[in-house]
């Protein structure tokens, strides 16, 4: 079967579900494509490939779709060719993708229909509520509201759906949550509305009930759009951590394979700059590793054959050769995220506001309900008259504020916080945050930015400086990067040469002139005497040797954010793992009283927990692998994006760019967001203290009912949307 | 009155019409990429794999 997919042809192919018989479908998070042109690059580079039928990017998603034969293509060679046009990609798992749509296109489709019916019901029962005032013809009325009938009972039944569902599980675990009052006063009122039709009365409430039902799956849809957007943001940024392996194999040939799919024993090669995809042994090949996102320590770490080599680690040196000893769930990466999940079972006792706001709100409807009920039936009304009533009640009490108003507010903030590069990855996060009331930061990464930089660059004559990053400029090591970005600073432009060798784990060399330069260790440029370990030499032959120091550096507005919060009232910490001195004066130069220094990650918990316990609710601010059990525990969590990945999905929020403001303005939006959301309860408190006496004393007829729930959803709908388009806070 | 009885009628037909309508443009994923679609339009080279229907039309003759 030839495939040219129409887009429709092509949507139904990514649902799994008209895939042509031997064709595989694979979705790729694509980095930097950003426009167009690039959309139509990509789509061109996976077309491209051998075997690949079609191709169809999504710009909003940043995701290419792409059907193939796998008996000619894989998944890395599409990959790869993605590689060589130039954008960084990598396979995202069908089930979560295939989930998220699914959800929000069941949600849609049952939006599509109430909506329909809520219009074409109102249409109608207009004309009744005017032809009462007028003369209406009685037959044509009861014909009205029998056509308002047969088109509510299907609609009721079919996009009711979510809330019944949701309501019928939380009554099987013995809870009550706030789709038991809507799902109740749906039913009710539809039955009950059916009941006066047949004996034609006017107290018919279809509309209130079909309407009820589109305002409410409005927010429901806002709800789940947050936290999918939320969530695929947050797999693409893991899956392309996780990238392509490249696996050497028994005849020496050379394949490429995605991370997750590597088993011990391959043989895997980590090109210089590459981060190493599974925990292994060196086999050839020597140089230096970063492991800062294991250990948290910005200095690199000397690898020779034999060294024990982790999953996440960065190299730094030479090619090196690895034999996976644990690869995909069995890595110490995998290790610490099950600590995580421990750790997060604490995040999920955490009841959101709206679900607490039903706690107390269900019980209180449903006894003025039965309140109404009682009281008619003894006042001697008849018992339809009683039900009448107290289906008004329900109706008029029905929690579409609460249900609508809180995903309206959170997807207000959660853009307003995108546009900024801030992530929201917990839908409940933004409650969380706003409740904290201490700060916690780690040190390495997060406040500092986590590469080093070149100390006491004026003691460092120009030429020595110039000639120094020129041999530097070779290098991927990160003090090699420093002495550049420190020459770059002072002198502009750094010149590069030609006949620079590089010797992994030692330095650099190059001949000039018959004399031998020389940057890198201390024994490298021949000098005895044992340095601190965050240093480089370079010596010319005859020349003194010139010392260059190194230290991670603050990020730039650290001690401004840290000011900041302690001017309103938080409280502020430092927790590391690194030593005491280190930790002691970056914290004194940032103005941080509260340090502890020497922690494991079992140690930051043990802290948490006991602030937790003492009622603090603590906001965890880390980056590092250590830090990600610490950030699921915490109350709320914010990561740096260059965080490992591990902490950015234990984070609930994560944050771009090498500044720290990002966190004030989290918790500014957050807190604003949390007000309104308590702004559009109270609308909805006076709308009931207003209402309900009437809807009990049997005033509210079916027209006051629709207008009086339409009005609050509408007004709390537009409050939320404030947040959305106001002036930076 | 009369009137009535096939008005009504038509403002539900037009009303599903419209209905019908999203729900086709929502299964053949007409909402998948709201943003890149700006961009497909302005494209100058004919689009390859999207064949507009007019082509299926051809080719089927």
């Amino acid at each position: 079967m030839t495939v040219h997919a129409s887009p429709g042809r092509f949507a139904k192919e990514a649902q799994g579900t008209h895939l042509a018989a031997g064709r595989s479908l694979l979705t790729l998070a694509v980095e930097n494509m950003h426009c167009g042109g690039c959309m139509r690059s990509v789509e061109r580079a996976a077309l491209s490939v051998k075997g690949v039928e079609t191709a169809r990017a999504s710009l909003a998603a940043k995701r290419v779709s792409v059907t193939y034969d796998p008996a000619v293509a894989g998944e890395a060679d599409v990959v790869a060719a993605l590689e060589r046009a130039g954008f960084a990609a990598a396979p995202i798992e069908a089930a979560k993708r295939d989930r998220d749509t699914a959800r929000q296109h069941y949600l849609l489709r049952r939006l599509a229909v109430a909506g329909f019916a809520s219009m074409n019901i109102m249409l109608l029962s207009i004309a009744v509520w005017a032809g009462v005032a007028s003369d209406m013809d009685p037959a044509l009325a009861a014909m009205f509201r029998w056509i308002s009938a047969l088109i509510a009972l299907p609609t009721v039944a079919y996009s009711g759906q979510p809330f019944f569902v949701s309501a019928l599980g939380a009554l099987k675990g013995r809870r009550l949550n706030m789709d038991v009052p809507i799902s109740l006063a749906i039913l009710l009122a539809t039955a009950m509305s059916l009941y006066q039709t047949m004996v034609g009365s006017e107290q018919v409430y279809f509309d209130a009930a079909v309407s009820l039902l589109f305002f409410l799956l409005v927010g429901r849809f806002l709800d789940e759009s947050l936290r999918v957007r939320a969530r695929s943001e947050a797999q693409n940024l893991l899956s392309l951590q996780g990238g392509i392996a490249t696996v050497v194999e028994a005849d020496g040939t050379r394949r490429l394979v995605a991370a997750h799919a590597l088993l011990p024993g391959d043989r895997l090669l980590v090109a210089p700059g590459e981060r190493v995809s599974a925990d292994g042994v060196v086999l050839s090949g020597k140089g230096d590793i970063d492991q800062s996102l294991i250990t948290g320590e910005t200095a690199p770490v000397a690898v020779a054959p034999g060294a024990e080599i982790y999953a996440g680690t960065l190299n730094l040196g030479q090619a090196l050769e690895v034999q996976v000893t644990a690869a995909d769930s069995a890595t110490l990466l995998a290790e610490i995220s099950r600590l995580m999940l421990a750790a997060e079972q604490g995040k999920a006792r955490y009841r959101r506001l709206a679900d607490r706001a039903a706690g107390i709100y269900a019980p209180a409807v449903h006894g003025l309900g039965l309140a109404t009920f009682l009281g008619w039936m003894i006042a001697g009304a008849s018992w339809q008259t009683a039900l009448t009533y107290a289906i008004a009640v329900l109706i008029i009490t029905c929690p579409c504020a609460l249900a609508l108003a809180v995903p309206a507010v959170q997807i207000a903030a959660a853009s307003r916080l995108f546009r900024k590069g801030i992530m929201v990855k917990a839908a409940d996060g933004l409650e969380r945050i706003a409740e904290s009331d201490m700060v916690v930061f780690d040190k390495t990464g997060t406040l500092t930015v986590g590469k080093p930089q070149l100390l006491d660059t004026d003691l460092i004559p120009d030429a020595v400086l110039a000639s120094a990053a020129s041999l530097a400029v070779a290098s991927r090591h990160p003090y090699a990067r420093a002495v550049v970005a420190a020459a770059e600073r002072r002198l502009g432009k750094v010149v590069a040469v030609n006949n620079i060798e590089e010797t992994a784990g030692q330095g650099l060399e190059r001949r000039r002139d018959g004399k031998c330069e020389r940057l890198g260790s201390a024994a490298w440029c021949g000098i005895k005497q044992a340095g601190e370990g965050s240093e480089v030499w370079y010596r010319v032959d005859g020349a003194e040797p010139v010392r260059f120091r190194f230290a991670d550096r603050l990020r730039s507005d650290a001690a401004a954010v840290v000011a900041e919060l302690k001017g309103r009232g938080y409280g502020v910490a430092l927790l590391s793992g690194d030593r005491e001195g280190v930790v002691e004066s970056i914290a004194r130069e940032i103005g941080i009283e509260l340090r502890l220094a020497d922690l494991k990650p079992a140690d930051k918990i043990a802290w948490l927990e006991a602030r937790a316990a003492e009622g603090c609710k603590v906001l965890m601010v880390g980056d590092g692998l250590n830090d990600a059990p610490a950030l699921a525990a915490a109350h709320a969590s914010i990561s740096p994006a260059s965080a490992a990945d591990i902490s950015q999905r234990a984070a609930d929020f994560v944050f771009q760019g090498e500044r720290l403001a990002p966190v004030l303005e989290a918790i500014a939006v957050a807190k604003r967001a949390r007000s309104m959301a308590f702004q559009n309860f109270a609308v909805a408190f006076v709308y009931n203290i207003v209402c309900v006496p009437l809807a009990m004393a049997g005033y509210v007829t079916p027209l006051i009912a629709a207008i009086v729930m339409s009005t609050s959803s509408i007004l709390v709908t537009a409050n939320a949307l404030r947040l959305a388009g106001r002036p930076p806070l | 009155m009369t009137a009535l009885a096939w008005l009504v009628p038509a403002a539900l037909f037009l009303g599903g019409l419209g209905l019908a309508a999203f729900l086709w443009a929502l299964r053949s994923g007409q909402f998948e990429d709201l943003e890149g679609a700006a961009y497909r339009a302005l494209e100058d080279d004919p689009p390859e794999e999207d064949d507009p229907p007019e082509a299926d039309d051809r080719k089927r003759e």
